[in-house]
């Protein structure tokens, strides 16, 4: 088990025929992920690789049955290629691309209400269930099969944050990336709420950064909700204040946002928190031990 | 992206949005010129897109065009250090000069993209003229917020309703409305990310105008604006990271003396914050992006080793879809271009990483290899204490 992508994912790619679309996709595929098409509007009837494209997200659901779309169309037009999927009903959209203006996703957030589709992202890495399917530009083979949910506002600080668990046989169920805009899809407490429900998600690492309080409200939102034990970690300790970090979202503005009042609410929440990066792996590792859970979550042979 | 308060204003002023009567001047003798058809009363204001300019003595009252020149003399050409300056400040090249009115009231007008409801929220509050965020943390109560339907727009009751809570006069309230109104139309047409009138001034003479603005943009919006491409000001950015910008950089420069060069903006925080945690302190934050190849990696390089503080370099790459080996080339291709003589380490992880670590440790250069974040941070920082090169 795991979440939002499985062997039941029917993936298409919005955007197959630019370079980084094609490329992902046909790693997606060699991952395992059953990719079943992808959309460039007037490139309808062409193949990328055998995989046949469509003009349309409307026909390419019609014609493929898929269930789950990944956009790498770019920033000016990725907007509205999120709305066409989610017209078309895809379940699972995951969107790519970096730099949509923020307008844009606020158009977007109000377009969706009432839908049924879920977004994950935009500028995010995807979404992997190891050894099921990958929606997503992350290194497949530094992820093993597990139970331990990864959740992260970041991309390589993921991958760094798997590689330490894998490293320490300690497998995944499902890492997901939520992106590094402050205006975009799945939250932190939506997909907890997710592992909370999956059976074979035993414990969590949520890895925040600078900005906004969404981390804040994750925090209280565990304390009150989640039967699964989670550790944290927050980037951005010696972040100045006033200057945007990278990602549009890592900004500490207003006197918001701060890694400090990140790390004081995990803690208050009984959550533990990771001192330095380095040290994500072997928090959890503690985790599992104090819960008892270590030997069921040591799923990785060496 | 910033502007100016005279460039704020005039787009503004194009969108119906009413301000002072003014204009901008270089010199002192057209600051005279300008006070005289003012009227002689002005106010002579230093422009520089710092904040605190006001009690940094950037912002000065004349009641005759002389005084006014006065004022413009000893702005111009000088540094004006503000809170939000730093010790340096910014040297003033010019001077907008207002026609200065009777004030009645000062409130505060501000509007933003609020992550929580992903909806542009306006703020206001009627008082004006202090600091926002102080309000806010003193009494929360005293700000009233409208969140704008982004399919609608800002509706009039909205903005009925924030004037009703500023307590405007009934014969100041359409004017005020119409403000509100206007102030959300500009804040869509140029994809703003942040609107601040403060103060919002209400006059003796029963006008309503914009005393301050600020606006900031969308970076990511500004392929839609080409003209708020004119409007850039060079010399209020900071050369590294405009030129950072121009390779597709992300470059923070910091007061410590460690460069960093990392992979991802979360990764690039991250080894920031275990640098410091090992006793270190970064001298700036790099984002090489996804495709760090040998072009972006030396002139990364050259950005982080211009910055005199650096007394040594730490490298973070966790090699995804790009490969150790490519990285560890374009390091050591860099490395020879722009000839490094601080201590170099380097982390890498990932794909191909035995190959990527073997290119290093063969390689003529004086590069010290670390096999983990905790390794790498604690190397570096042991390197730049003791002063020495590689082992």
């Amino acid at each position: 088990m795991s979440i939002l992508v499985s062997r039941k994912t029917r993936l298409i790619t919005q955007g197959i025929t630019g370079s980084a679309g094609r490329f992902h996709t046909l790693q997606c595929r060699e991952y395992g992920t059953e990719v079943v098409g992808g959309v460039t509007p007037g490139k309808g009837g062409t193949l990328v690789d055998g995989l046949p494209v469509f003009d349309t997200v409307e026909e390419a659901v019609k014609e493929t049955g898929a269930n789950t779309s990944m956009i790498f169309v770019p920033p000016p037009f990725a907007a509205d290629a999120i709305m066409e999927a989610v017209d078309a009903g895809i379940e699972l959209v995951v969107c790519i691309t970096e730099g949509i203006p923020v307008l844009d996703m606020v158009k977007v957030k109000r377009f969706m209400e009432g839908k049924r589709s879920r977004l994950v992202g935009p500028n995010c890495p995807g979404v992997i269930s190891p050894g099921e399917a990958k929606v997503g530009i992350m290194p497949g083979y530094i992820h093993a099969p597990g139970h331990v949910g990864v959740l992260s506002r970041s991309g390589t600080l993921t991958y760094e944050a798997v590689h330490q668990l894998t490293s320490r046989g300690i497998g995944q169920s499902t890492c997901v990336g939520i992106g590094g805009d402050p205006v975009n899809g799945t939250d932190f407490i939506e997909a907890l709420e997710l592992f909370n429900e999956d059976p074979d998600t035993l414990a969590v690492v949520l890895i925040g950064e600078i900005g906004g309080v969404a981390e804040e409200r994750a925090a209280q939102w565990i304390k009150d909700n989640m039967n699964k034990p989670v550790i944290a970690f927050v980037a951005g300790r010696t972040a100045p204040k006033g200057k945007r970090m990278g990602h549009a979202g890592a900004i500490i503005a207003g006197g918001k946002g701060t890694a400090a009042d990140k790390i004081a609410a995990f803690e208050a929440c009984g959550i533990p928190v990771a001192p330095t990066p380095a040290d994500i792996g072997e928090t959890m590792v503690q985790a599992l031990k104090e819960r008892g859970l270590y030997q069921r979550c040591l799923t990785v042979r060496r | 992206m910033n502007v100016h308060e005279f460039q704020a204003k005039q787009i503004l002023r194009e969108h119906g949005v009413a301000v002072p009567e003014g204009y901008v001047a270089e010199d002192a003798a057209s600051v005279q010129d300008i006070a005289q058809r003012l009227g002689g009363r002005v106010v002579v204001k230093a422009q520089i897109h710092a904040g605190g300019r006001g009690k940094a003595g950037g912002v000065k009252l004349a009641s005759s065009p002389q005084e006014a020149a006065e004022h413009a003399q000893n702005m111009l050409g000088r540094p004006l250090v503000t809170h939000q300056t730093g010790p340096e400040g910014r040297i003033v090249k010019r001077v907008l000069v207002e026609r200065a009115y009777e004030i009645d009231r000062e409130l505060y007008l501000g509007l933003v993209v609020d992550r929580e409801s992903s909806r542009v929220v306006f703020m206001a509050s009627a008082e004006g003229g202090v600091d926002i965020e102080e309000v806010a943390a003193r009494s929360p109560e005293k700000i009233f917020k409208e969140t704008i339907d982004p399919g609608v727009g800002m509706a009039h009751f909205q903005a009925r309703r924030l004037a009703k809570g500023l307590g405007i006069p009934a014969e100041l309230s359409r004017q005020v409305t119409g403000f509100m109104l206007g102030l959300y139309r500009v804040f869509v047409a140029k994809d703003c990310s942040m609107v601040e009138v403060n103060p919002l001034v209400l006059t003796a003479e029963g006008e309503v105008l914009a005393l301050d603005a600020k606006l900031n943009f969308d970076p990511n919006a500004l392929f839609r604006h080409p003209e708020l491409a004119d409007l850039r000001d060079p010399d209020e950015e900071d050369p590294a990271e405009a030129r950072a910008a121009e390779f597709g950089l992300s470059y923070i420069s910091l007061s410590g003396d460690i460069g960093c060069m990392v992979n991802g903006a979360g990764l690039a925080m991250a080894t920031m914050d275990i640098i410091k945690h090992f006793g270190g302190e970064p001298a700036n934050f790099l984002d090489v992006g996804g495709s760090a190849d040998v072009q972006r990696v030396t002139e990364a390089f050259k950005i982080i080793l211009a910055d005199s503080n650096v007394k040594g370099v730490l490298v973070n790459i966790f090699g995804g879809i790009m490969k150790c080996d490519t990285i560890a080339e374009g390091v050591l291709a860099a490395a020879r271009e722009v000839g490094i003589t601080v201590p170099l380490v380097v982390r890498l992880e990932g794909t191909n990483v035995e190959l990527g670590r073997k290119l290093l440790e063969e390689s003529d250069l004086d590069v010290i290899s670390a096999t983990s974040m905790a390794d790498a941070a604690q190397r570096i920082v042991e390197a730049v204490r003791t002063g020495g090169g590689a082992q």
